[in-house]
């Protein structure tokens, strides 16, 4: 149980999916405009690494595992969580329309997303069973919410002061992620 | 070689289980969509960066479906998307005509008096707020130019005193009617070129004093018009685009000539 907990933690905090192994930074810089749109991205990307995690983890373990396929999980990975991202699109387009609404204008936008695939290899690398990948997953990506969101909240502080003119625009977004990225450095002193 | 082959085959199974599993579902879960939607959607360049403030490509071309968003919203485009998008917008829209900014006042310096010489901030709004009457017509145009420092493609000037629309360079966003404290200025469809140049609500006697070019309400164009599409509210005039034909008899027989022919009028 500790072990799993420390797994999420992790994922979230101490290898934080953008500060940290710096997955994922263009979505980060791209969609931090505003606190609500990141805060969907979030959501979207909470939801589909977590399916892609388990997706992953399934196939690995009963395909490309015992055919001795390891060298082909890149490959297989990025196919396999591009159609189920594309289907799951689908599916809530039709079933849920106001889900679809909140966060599935965000999905396409992921499924190339390097987080979602990095992740997914990672967790076969560190060997992680089913449940593990799928936690690993889950905390990874509110990692990303975390400091999606974060970042959000800066710019929209930043928007209303006066800065020089070379540091207006991507500059000044640039150095606050930078900051936020040494500041999230202060996790990886955390024991349990 | 066995590797390669088993590699071959299992990559295969399951590119085609994915694909006839995407092909299904697109069937089974197909959700009819704005054909505009579509359509905006293939001229935005695709590559979902996020730069116009939105999700990605398709959210942008709802919201620009929607009315949301500008249809130049897209800054990785330019010109040319933007033209393209506006194409696909303009023929989804119809009929819905262009319109152009029309000040409703021809009270320049030779027909109306100056009874106040103002000093203060060249502006219409702050020459309103001093409460001193600069022209003595208290409904005409200021001429301190507020409709003309908010234009942005400067299609407005001040000619002896009255703003003048090049209707040309007019894009009809509106900007100068909010700016105008006398709410003189009024958006008329692009091809009405009849339209009442005054705004003067007061008695005909009391317009003759402060003006020479005034509507009086004398109703004359009322009685003229085939089409019942010009009326006197207030001892005033006002034309309903929507039953004008633009024939001109309104104007032809305008005591005061305030009926005018604006593309006319704009070169005087």
């Amino acid at each position: 149980m500790k072990s799993l907990i420390l797994i999420m933690i992790s994922g979230a905090l101490i290898n934080n999916v953008v500060l940290n192994q710096f997955l994922g930074i263009c979505s980060f810089l791209g969609v931090s405009k505003q606190m609500k749109a990141s805060a969907s991205l979030g959501v979207a990307v909470i939801f589909v690494l977590t399916i892609a995690s388990a997706v992953a983890s399934i196939l690995y373990d009963l395909v490309l595992a015992p055919l001795g396929l390891d060298f082909m999980k890149t490959i297989v990975f990025i196919l396999v969580i591009a159609a189920l991202v594309q289907i799951v699109e689908m599916f809530l387009k039709k079933t849920s329309p106001a889900v679809y609404k909140a966060l599935g204008i965000f999905l396409p936008l992921i499924t190339t997303n390097c987080a979602v695939l990095g992740v997914a290899l990672t967790n076969v690398q560190n060997g992680y069973n089913f449940i593990e990948c799928v936690l690993s997953g889950f905390g990874t990506a509110v990692g990303y919410t975390i400091a999606i969101v974060l970042l959000a909240g800066i710019r929209s502080r930043i928007q209303e002061t006066d800065l020089p003119e070379p540091l207006r625009g991507a500059p000044i977004v640039m150095i606050s992620a930078a900051l936020m990225s040494i500041a999230f450095m202060g996790f990886s002193g955390l024991s349990f | 070689m066995s590797t390669v082959i088993i590699t071959a085959v299992v990559i295969t199974l399951v590119g085609a289980v994915v694909g006839v599993g995407l092909v299904y579902t697109g069937k089974k879960f197909h959700v009819d969509v704005d054909q505009r939607e579509v359509d905006v959607r293939a001229c935005l360049p695709g590559n979902n960066c996020g730069a116009c403030g939105f999700a990605g490509c398709d959210a942008m071309a709802a919201a620009i479906v929607a009315g949301d968003a500008p249809t130049n919203g897209c800054p990785v485009g330019g010109q040319s998307v933007a033209d393209k998008i506006s194409d696909v917008m303009g023929v989804a829209a119809g009929a819905a005509e262009k319109r152009v900014a029309f000040v409703r006042c021809k009270g320049n310096c030779n027909v109306t008096k100056n009874q106040a010489n103002y000093i203060g901030i060249q502006d219409c709004r702050s020459a309103t707020l001093s409460g001193i009457s600069i022209t003595s017509c208290d409904f005409g145009c200021l001429g301190l130019g507020s409709c003309v420092n908010v234009c942005p493609e400067h299609a407005i000037s001040v000619v002896d005193g009255v703003a003048v629309v090049n209707r040309d360079k007019c894009i009809g966003c509106g900007l100068c009617t909010k700016a105008c404290p006398k709410g003189l200025i009024d958006l008329i469809p692009v091809n009405n070129y009849v339209a009442v140049q005054c705004s003067n609500k007061d008695r005909g006697p009391q317009v003759k004093k402060v003006c020479t070019a005034g509507c009086i309400g004398c109703m004359l164009c009322t009685k003229q018009c085939e089409f019942d599409a010009i009326h006197v509210v207030n001892n005033l005039a006002y034309i309903d685009y929507s039953k004008c034909t633009q024939c001109g008899k309104c104007a032809e027989k305008c005591p005061a000539k305030v009926i005018t022919l604006p593309h006319v009028s704009a070169e005087v």
